[in-house]
């Protein structure tokens, strides 16, 4: 601080304080604030809003715990409350999306990082960026005009004979998936392909040399290095999945209720602000207990995260 | 061995940009198709149809001009916002560094609907009513962490002993900003630009929650494929991609124009 003061004045110095913090407080702290104040308070008609009905509750809490919705689990039906129920398959298959995307991209990354000639580098990359530059509604579009009943998908199965009648793709939670793993895989490729980029390809040749299995050499020498990448793909997965209201909506069916959809509706159908308050503390809970707890695994730091 | 081995990963890659690309090449098609309902099947004839209703689509142009102001506007806001604490944060160390770090990181990794309902809420206590203004500051408050961590990495090679020179010369503290601090951050303030001006045309989530009854290009196309779901959409997207796709030429013959210039 008095660094800056000496090198730019208090004038200059004065300004770069008061953007940042116009930045820290009015966009970011303050609103949270008032997110989690307004979640505490009951919904009111206007006129009653600082009267004696206005008071702090855990109520809107509270309605994530109402409703029933009977669920099949390996054979064993349990009972969970309707909102419980669509936060923890939000959270379990953002989970399985990061996986899929994982599982999809490392073998990507690796190439593009050490097998592919450097040569062709650039045009790869263009061509995977194209995608990317498409905007995400039109890209979540396009799988729902291939996954409709009568769409490409079920035309070339049914061509190829692999199926007989066509499969409803749109259906439960599936179509959901395989949007948002074509929509995110990308943020978990990049991020490895850099931190594969930066591991001495000398190692790699040592490891074989010295006789380690192909699966060996990844499991030892490629993948720990890798570990931040990892991270850093991961932590965006999870998060823009979690929190992603495009792909549910356009993808999911009626048997599908992602939570940032029962957010929305909280906002916009039941015009309950405070409740809608409430849930989306709820998920911002959710992401931050996601991104301490990776960062706590792979132990790496936000720094390395947010790259 | 290694023969086999490169074999099958050419082969994942040729697939992969396969599953990448087929789905847009789907949707482009599909704009031909002479079918109410946006298919490429079953095929029933060729058509230009929908790109004259989509030209005449007036909501759509509206929509697309406010896309591009709102698209200006958060430039216009973040990016000094984000050079500003990238400079300010580059000259502070220890505990309060991390924590202003953790502060200017964290939107970014929040649920763009928790940011635009949080947005939504703190302005409606002030009487502020929802609308595109408020979709600019939402988006601003995490779009400006991508300027600062651009900013903030180009410091990194940034030699103070010239800003020490200029002073001792009797340059101005204005002075040595815009002629020394300044030109050096250039390429990552245009750079930052460039990824807020298109983070804020992608965005969905944050709009959604803040923009009242105007549309963005995002919600606009959002609405139209849940309500009245024609190929004009189609024939928006094959105009975008088309555009995405000339510019991604353009700069890969430029690329290759450099380098053979370069070689010789």
């Amino acid at each position: 601080m008095h660094d800056l003061l000496r090198r730019y004045g208090s004038g200059l110095t004065g300004a770069f304080v008061l953007l940042t913090a116009f930045w820290l407080l009015v966009l970011i702290v303050l609103p949270n604030l008032y997110l989690l104040e307004n979640s505490f308070r009951p919904y009111l008609p206007k006129v009653d809003m600082g009267g004696p009905l206005d008071t702090y509750s855990l109520n809107n809490y509270a309605k994530i715990l109402t409703g029933e919705s009977p669920t099949q689990v390996f054979g064993i039906t349990i009972t969970l409350p309707v909102h419980v129920k669509s936060f923890l398959l939000t959270v379990g298959y953002s989970a399985f999306v990061t996986l899929i995307s994982f599982a999809l991209a490392y073998p990507l990354a690796y190439y593009l990082a050490k097998i592919v000639q450097p040569k062709s580098l650039p045009t790869l990359f263009l061509l995977l960026f194209v995608p990317l530059w498409v905007s995400e509604v039109l890209r979540s579009f396009a799988w729902f005009i291939i996954l409709s009943l009568k769409g490409p998908l079920n035309f070339s199965l049914l061509g190829l004979g692999i199926i007989e009648t066509p499969i409803r793709w749109i259906a439960g939670y599936q179509s959901i998936i395989v949007g948002l793993v074509y929509t995110y895989v990308l943020f978990m490729l990049f991020p490895i392909y850099n931190a594969i980029q930066s591991l001495d390809t000398n190692q790699i040749e040592a490891a074989e040399d010295l006789g380690s299995p192909w699966w060996r050499t990844h499991w030892r020498v490629i993948l720990p290095h890798a570990k931040p990448g990892i991270a850093s793909g991961a932590v965006m997965v999870f998060m823009l999945s979690a929190g992603s209201l495009l792909v549910p909506v356009l993808l999911g069916s009626t048997d599908s209720n992602w939570f940032t959809q029962v957010i929305q509706q909280w906002m916009f159908e039941a015009a309950d602000w405070n409740t809608g308050s409430a849930y989306a503390f709820i998920l911002l809970v959710l992401c931050t207990v996601f991104v301490s707890l990776v960062m706590r695994v792979f132990r790496v730091k936000l720094s390395d995260i947010a790259k | 061995m290694h023969k086999t081995r490169n074999f099958l990963f050419h082969l994942y890659m040729a697939m992969f940009l396969f599953y990448l690309l087929a789905p847009l090449v789907v949707m482009g098609g599909a704009a031909f198709n002479d079918s109410r309902f946006p298919s490429i099947l079953p095929w029933k004839g060729f058509t230009l149809e929908w790109f004259s209703q989509l030209a005449s689509d007036g909501r759509m142009w509206l929509a697309f001009r406010n896309t591009v102001i709102v698209a200006l506007a958060v430039v216009a806001l973040a990016v000094p916002i984000g050079t500003a604490a990238a400079i300010l944060i580059n000259s502070v160390t220890g505990r309060v560094r991390t924590v202003l770090y953790g502060m200017m990181v964290a939107p970014i990794l929040a649920p763009g609907a928790v940011i635009g309902i949080s947005t939504l809420l703190f302005w409606n206590q002030f009487s502020v009513p929802a609308g595109l203004h408020l979709s600019v500051l939402g988006q601003v408050s995490y779009i400006a962490a991508f300027v600062m961590l651009l900013v903030l990495a180009r410091l990194q090679s940034f030699d103070v002993a010239l800003e020490e020179a200029a002073l001792d010369l009797g340059a101005g503290h204005g002075m040595v900003l815009r002629r020394i601090l300044l030109p050096h951050l250039y390429p990552a303030i245009g750079a930052g630009a460039a990824i807020a001006f298109f983070q804020s045309i992608e965005n969905f989530n944050v709009t959604l929650f803040t923009r009242g009854n105007a549309d963005t290009l995002t919600v606009y196309v959002f609405s139209k494929v849940r309500t009245g779901i024609t190929p004009t959409i189609n024939a928006l997207a094959l105009v975008m991609i088309s555009v995405t796709l000339a510019g991604a030429i353009f700069y890969e013959l430029r690329r290759r124009r450099l380098e053979r210039r370069f070689r010789d």
